[in-house]
C-alpha cells in the first residue's frame, strides 16, 4: 500500500513530496543470528533520511536491503508505488538507486576521472565491440558521459585531482570521489553509508555541504547512516532510530531526542 | 592580409585609443576572430574570441543600464579569476562606472572597510561564499543596491529582490537593447582620458588600506610603455591566476591585454594552477618569488626520487646550464662545445623540465613584489627561460624599473622604465614620476599629499641607491624599517631576512634590532620542504606546530642562521646585523591574523606588537618562552593555540670595529 499523502514542509522551507520507498516488516536473519527485527519505515522524495544507531544495530544491513544486495526473509520492500521483487544489485542500481561504501570501495589503480566514469555505466549503450572501434556512436556516447561526469568533478570541487591515481589521494578525498561516482548514476535515491567515518572536523564540513547541496541542486532523495549524532541532527529531515535490529525511534531530529528510549539506547540505563 | 602587416596595424591603430572600452571596439573589429579569453571550465579550454567578448561586455554593460547604474558609482568586484569578473569591469566602465576589484580572500569586516569607504553600490561576486561575506556587511551598510553573482550553485534560495546571476542581467540586458543602445553609446562617448578607469585598494603594510585612483591615461601608457618594451604583440598567452586585486593583474590582464590584443587564460580552480600552467604554456608570465620558489622545491623533491641515470644526468646538464645557460640567454660569447653541449642538455634536460614546468613557450617574464634568491634565479635563468625583474607600485601603474634584456641580475631591479624619471633623496628614499602616477587616494587628501608632491613627484618609501657602473636601482629596503642599532650601525633587516628565506626549509623570517645591541629573528619553516624532509628521514610529526619544535630541524635551522651570520659579517655596512637568537615560530604568520597583508607581506609593527612577549624572552636571555596565540580561522571564527618555544643562541662573528654610514 502506498501512502498518498502529499508530503510536508522542511524548517528551511523545502518541499517534501509523497513516498518514493517503503520498507515493510523486514526481517532480516543470518543463520539464528536476528540481524533486523519487523522493521517498517518510508524515505519520501527530496528528504534526507538517517538510519542511526550504536554499533551492531543493523544499520548497515538496513543499507544493504534497500540497495538489494541482501534479501530479507519477511517483509516487503515498496519503491515508486510497486513492491519490488527480488534483484540483483545491478538490477537495483539500473532502477536508480546509487550508494557509498563504508570502507571505500574504489578502483584504487585507476584515476579519479575513470572511477567516476564507471558510474555512468547505465547510461552506455554501445557494446564492447563498437567502443574498440571507437568511431562514431561510441565516440558520441563518451563526448556525451563525460559531460556529465564533468558536470559533478566540477560540483564537488575535484578538478585539481582528475587524473590522479585514487590509490595517493588522502582518504577525505577518497570519500568524495566515491560520493561523485554515485553521482555519476543520476541516482533518483542516494544511499551513503557513514560518509562522514574517520574525517576530521574541516572534511566533515565539507562533505556535510556537499551532501545538502547535492540534496538542494539535483533534488536526490538521500538516505545514509551516520555515527555522529552532531552531523545527523544538522543534516536530515528524518531519522530512523535503530538498536538490536528494532526500531527504536523515527522522526525529526527534535523528536528523536526527546525519545526516553532512544537516550536510553546512547547513553545507557541504570538498573537500580 | 598577411599577419605581419595586420600586427602593425594593431600598433598604429592603438593611437589615439583613449579607453579600455575603445581598445576592445578596436580589437572586435580588427581582429574579432582571435581568441581574446580562454577558460578551463568542465575540463574543456572554452574560448571566446574578441568579437564574442565585445558582445559579451555589452551585455553587461546594457544590463547595468537597465538596474540604473549611475555614472561615477563604483561597482565592487570579488571573485577569482575568471572572464565574466573581467568583462565586469570593462562593463563598468562602458558606464561611466569605476571598478573596484576586492581581494576575494579577505574576511568580512575586511570587505566592510573597503566597501564602505568607495561606497559601492553594486557588487559582482563569484560565488555564495562571496554573496554571504557581502550580505553580512550589509546589515551594517545598507548601501549595496544591488548583488550580481557568476556561480549560481546553492543561489536558488536567496531573496532574490536585490540580487542576480549574471547571466540573467546580461540576458536581459541584451533582450532590452533597444531600451539602452543610445545611453550606452553617449556614455562610452563620454569616457575621458583623465577619467578614473579602476580603483584599487593597496594592501597597506602598515593602517587601513588606501583606494588608489588610476586614470584611463595611467593605464593605457603604461601599458603601452611597457608592451613596447618587451615587444609583446597579440599572439602572447598569458595564465591569469594572481589575485583581481592586485594592480598587477589589472595591468597585465586587462590594460596590456587590450593595448596589445592578446589571450587570457584563467585556470580552472585555484587548485589547478600548476596544470593549467603546463596546458597553456605562456608566453608572457609574471609570478611573485614564491611560485618560482615552491615549483623549484618540488622539482629537487621530485628528483630525489628519480633513478640514479637520471639524477646524474639532470646534475651534470644543470651545471653545465649553470656555467653558460645565463651568458648565452644574455646574448654572451660562448665557446662552440659548451654551445653543443647545452644543446644536448636541452634535448635531454631542459626542454622536458621546461615542459613540465610550464615554461616551453616562456619567452619574457617577470618576478615582483619581494627579493628572489639568486640561486633560485639563475636556477631559472640557466635553463634559457628569460626571468626578469621589476620594481612596481599601485601608484605608479605597476612600473618604476625595469631589466631590459641581456641586462638581468638577480641583485638590481633594472633601469627606470620608459618615461619613468627617478631620484634618491638626502636619505635614500627613491622618488618617481611617469605617466602611470596615480590620480589620488580616494577621499583621502592627506596621504595623497604627503605621498605625491606638486610637481609629481612620488615618494615610494622604499631605501636604495643606483648602482654607478650599470645604472640600475638597488633596493635596501622600506625606508621606514631602516633604522639604527644602539651602536650607531645601519639597521635593515630585509636583507637579512632574504639572505635567511633563500633557505628552502626557510618561509619567512621576520629581524628586530632597531635601536637595540643586537638583532634577534622570528623564523617560520617551509612545511614542504622540511615535511618532505620529515618523511625521508623518518621523522613523525602530527602537526605544524609539533615540526617546529623538533630538535633536529632547530639545529637545521639554527645551522643556516650560523651561515648567514658569515655573510653578513662581511658586508662593512650591515655588519651589525647578525642573529644572535631566534625562535622557530609555532604558526605561520598569516593574512587572516593581520600579520601578513594579502599579498603576503609582513605587518612588522603589528608582528612586533602581538609576539611582544617572545621578542622579552629574546632579549632576555630566558632559554624557552611560553605563549598564547590568537589565530583566525578561514571562515572568519577566532580560536588560540599555545606552545613554549625553545630560543636559540647561535655563534656570531666578531666585528672588530663598526663602520659607521659615511658620517
Amino acid at each position: 500500500m502506498l501512502d498518498n499523502s502529499e508530503g510536508y514542509v522542511t524548517e528551511d522551507g523545502r518541499k517534501i513530496g509523497g513516498v518514493v520507498m517503503e520498507m515493510k516488516n523486514i526481517t532480516l536473519r543470518f543463520g539464528g543470528v536476528v540481524a533486523i527485527k519487523d522493521i517498517s519505515f518510508d524515505i519520501r522524495e527530496g528528504e534526507i533520511r538517517a538510519i542511526i544507531g550504536p554499533n551492531g544495530a543493523g544499520k548497515s544491513s538496513m543499507l544493504n536491503v534497500i540497495s538489494g544486495f541482501y534479501i530479507p526473509q519477511e517483509g516487503e520492500v515498496w519503491f515508486h508505488g510497486a513492491k519490488r521483487p527480488q534483484m540483483r544489485p545491478y538490477e537495483v542500481a539500473r532502477q536508480g538507486i546509487a550508494r557509498t561504501f563504508q570502507n571505500i570501495a574504489l578502483f584504487e589503480g585507476m584515476s579519479v576521472l575513470d572511477n567516476v566514469m564507471t558510474g555512468r555505466l547505465n547510461y552506455m549503450k554501445t557494446n564492447l565491440f563498437q567502443q574498440a572501434m571507437w568511431k562514431g556512436k561510441a565516440e558520441a556516447e563518451e563526448v556525451e558521459n563525460r559531460e556529465a561526469v564533468e558536470k559533478i568533478i566540477d560540483f564537488l570541487e575535484i578538478q585539481h585531482i582528475r587524473k590522479t591515481p585514487v590509490s595517493r589521494l588522502p582518504y577525505g578525498l577518497k570519500k568524495r570521489v566515491e560520493l561523485a561516482r554515485a553521482l555519476a548514476a543520476e541516482p533518483k535515491l542516494l544511499l551513503l553509508d557513514e560518509p562522514m567515518a574517520g574525517m576530521n572536523v574541516e572534511e566533515k564540513e565539507d562533505m556535510s555541504r556537499f551532501i545538502l547541496d547535492v540534496n538542494d541542486e539535483f533534488g536526490t532523495t538521500i538516505a545514509l547512516i551516520e555515527h555522529d549524532m552532531g552531523v545527523v541532527m544538522d543534516l536530515s529531515d528524518r531519522v530512523v532510530v535503530m538498536d538490536y535490529g528494532k526500531k527504536i525511534g523515527d522522526g525529526t531530529p527534535d523528536e528523536v531526542r526527546s525519545n526516553q528510549e532512544v537516550i536510553d539506547a546512547y547513553l545507557g540505563v541504570s538498573h537500580d | 592580409m598577411g599577419r605581419r602587416k595586420r600586427l602593425a596595424q594593431t600598433q598604429s591603430g592603438a593611437e589615439g585609443m583613449h579607453s579600455l572600452p575603445a581598445l576592445l571596439h578596436r580589437n572586435a573589429t580588427q581582429f574579432g576572430d582571435a581568441p581574446a579569453y580562454r577558460e578551463k571550465e568542465f575540463g574543456i579550454w572554452q574560448c571566446w574570441t574578441w568579437a564574442e567578448t565585445a558582445r559579451e561586455i555589452r551585455a553587461i554593460a546594457l544590463g547595468f543600464l537597465e538596474l540604473g547604474v549611475e555614472k561615477g558609482d563604483h561597482i565592487a568586484v570579488i571573485g577569482r579569476n575568471r572572464p565574466a569578473h573581467y568583462w565586469s569591469m570593462v562593463a563598468a566602465q562602458m558606464v561611466g562606472a569605476v571598478p573596484v576589484p576586492l581581494y576575494q580572500d579577505a574576511v568580512a569586516e575586511e570587505m566592510a572597510y573597503v566597501l564602505d569607504h568607495c561606497g559601492a553600490k553594486y557588487v559582482v561576486c563569484g560565488d555564495q561564499e562571496q554573496v554571504d561575506k557581502v550580505i553580512e556587511i550589509q546589515e551594517n551598510l545598507h548601501q549595496v543596491k544591488h548583488i550580481l553573482y557568476t556561480d549560481k550553485r546553492g543561489m536558488r534560495k536567496y531573496d532574490h529582490s536585490q540580487m542576480n546571476a549574471l547571466d540573467d542581467l546580461m540576458a536581459e540586458g541584451s533582450a532590452g537593447h533597444a531600451r539602452f543602445d543610445e545611453e550606452l553609446d553617449r556614455r562610452i562617448a563620454e569616457i575621458e582620458y583623465d577619467g578614473t578607469c579602476v580603483m584599487l585598494y593597496t594592501s597597506g603594510t602598515t593602517g587601513k588600506p588606501k583606494g588608489v585612483v588610476l586614470s584611463n591615461r595611467n593605464v593605457i601608457e603604461s601599458a603601452k610603455n611597457s608592451a613596447e618594451f618587451d615587444h609583446l604583440n597579440r599572439n602572447e598567452d598569458i595564465l591569469s591566476y594572481l589575485p583581481m586585486a592586485w594592480v598587477g593583474d589589472f595591468i597585465f590582464s586587462i590594460g596590456q591585454a587590450y593595448w596589445c590584443g592578446f589571450c587570457v587564460n584563467c585556470p580552472e580552480s585555484a587548485d589547478t594552477m600548476m596544470t593549467d600552467l603546463r596546458e597553456i604554456g605562456p608566453t608572457y608570465f609574471f609570478a611573485p618569488p614564491r611560485v618560482f620558489e615552491t615549483q623549484l622545491t618540488n622539482v629537487m623533491i621530485r628528483m630525489e626520487d628519480a633513478g640514479k641515470l637520471k639524477q646524474r644526468m639532470f646534475h651534470h646538464f644543470m651545471a653545465h646550464a649553470k656555467k653558460v645557460g645565463g651568458l648565452l640567454l644574455d646574448g654572451k660569447p660562448v665557446g662552440f662545445g659548451d654551445r653543443v653541449k647545452y644543446a644536448l642538455g636541452n634535448l635531454l634536460v631542459y626542454g622536458p623540465l621546461k615542459d613540465t614546468l610550464g615554461y616551453s613557450r616562456f619567452r619574457v617574464g617577470y618576478t615582483a613584489g619581494e627579493a628572489i634568491g639568486p640561486e633560485i634565479f639563475d636556477f631559472y635563468r640557466s635553463l634559457g627561460i628569460n626571468l626578469k625583474q621589476l620594481y612596481g607600485q599601485t601608484e605608479a601603474t605597476v612600473f618604476i624599473t625595469v631589466q631590459p634584456d641581456g641586462e638581468v641580475r638577480a641583485d638590481t631591479v633594472g633601469v627606470p622604465a620608459p618615461d619613468v624619471e627617478l631620484k634618491i633623496d638626502d636619505k635614500g628614499e627613491i622618488h618617481y614620476r611617469s605617466p602611470g602616477v596615480f590620480v589620488e587616494y580616494y577621499n583621502n587628501p592627506d596621504s595623497t599629499a604627503s605621498t605625491k608632491d606638486a610637481e609629481g613627484w612620488v615618494a615610494t618609501g622604499d631605501a636604495g641607491f643606483i648602482e654607478e657602473s650599470s645604472g640600475h636601482l638597488r633596493i635596501i629596503d622600506r625606508a621606514k624599517d631602516v633604522g639604527k642599532m644602539a651602536d650607531g650601525s645601519m639597521f635593515a633587516p630585509k636583507y637579512v631576512e632574504n639572505k635567511l628565506k633563500f633557505y628552502p626549509d626557510i618561509l619567512e623570517v621576520v629581524l628586530f634590532g632597531n635601536g637595540k645591541d643586537r638583532c634577534v629573528a622570528f623564523i617560520n619553516i617551509d612545511l614542504t620542504a622540511v615535511g618532505n624532509w620529515a618523511e625521508r628521514n623518518n621523522v613523525a610529526y602530527a602537526s605544524y606546530q609539533e615540526l617546529t619544535a623538533n630538535p633536529r630541524v632547530l639545529e637545521t635551522i639554527r645551522s643556516h642562521v650560523e651561515e648567514v651570520n658569515k655573510s653578513v659579517a662581511a658586508d662593512e655596512m650591515l655588519s651589525g646585523c647578525q642573529v644572535h637568537r631566534f625562535v622557530v615560530l609555532h604558526k605561520e604568520l598569516d593574512a587572516d591574523d593581520g600579520e601578513m597583508t594579502r599579498t603576503r607581506k609582513v605587518r612588522r609593527g603589528f608582528v612586533e606588537d602581538k609576539f611582544s612577549d617572545i621578542i622579552d624572552a629574546l632579549y632576555d636571555g630566558s632559554k624557552q618562552v611560553s605563549t598564547t596565540t590568537e589565530v583566525t580561522y578561514e571562515d572568519g571564527r577566532k580560536g588560540s593555540i599555545s606552545a613554549t618555544l625553545e630560543i636559540i643562541d647561535v655563534p656570531v662573528v666578531p666585528v672588530a670595529q663598526h663602520k659607521v654610514a659615511a658620517e
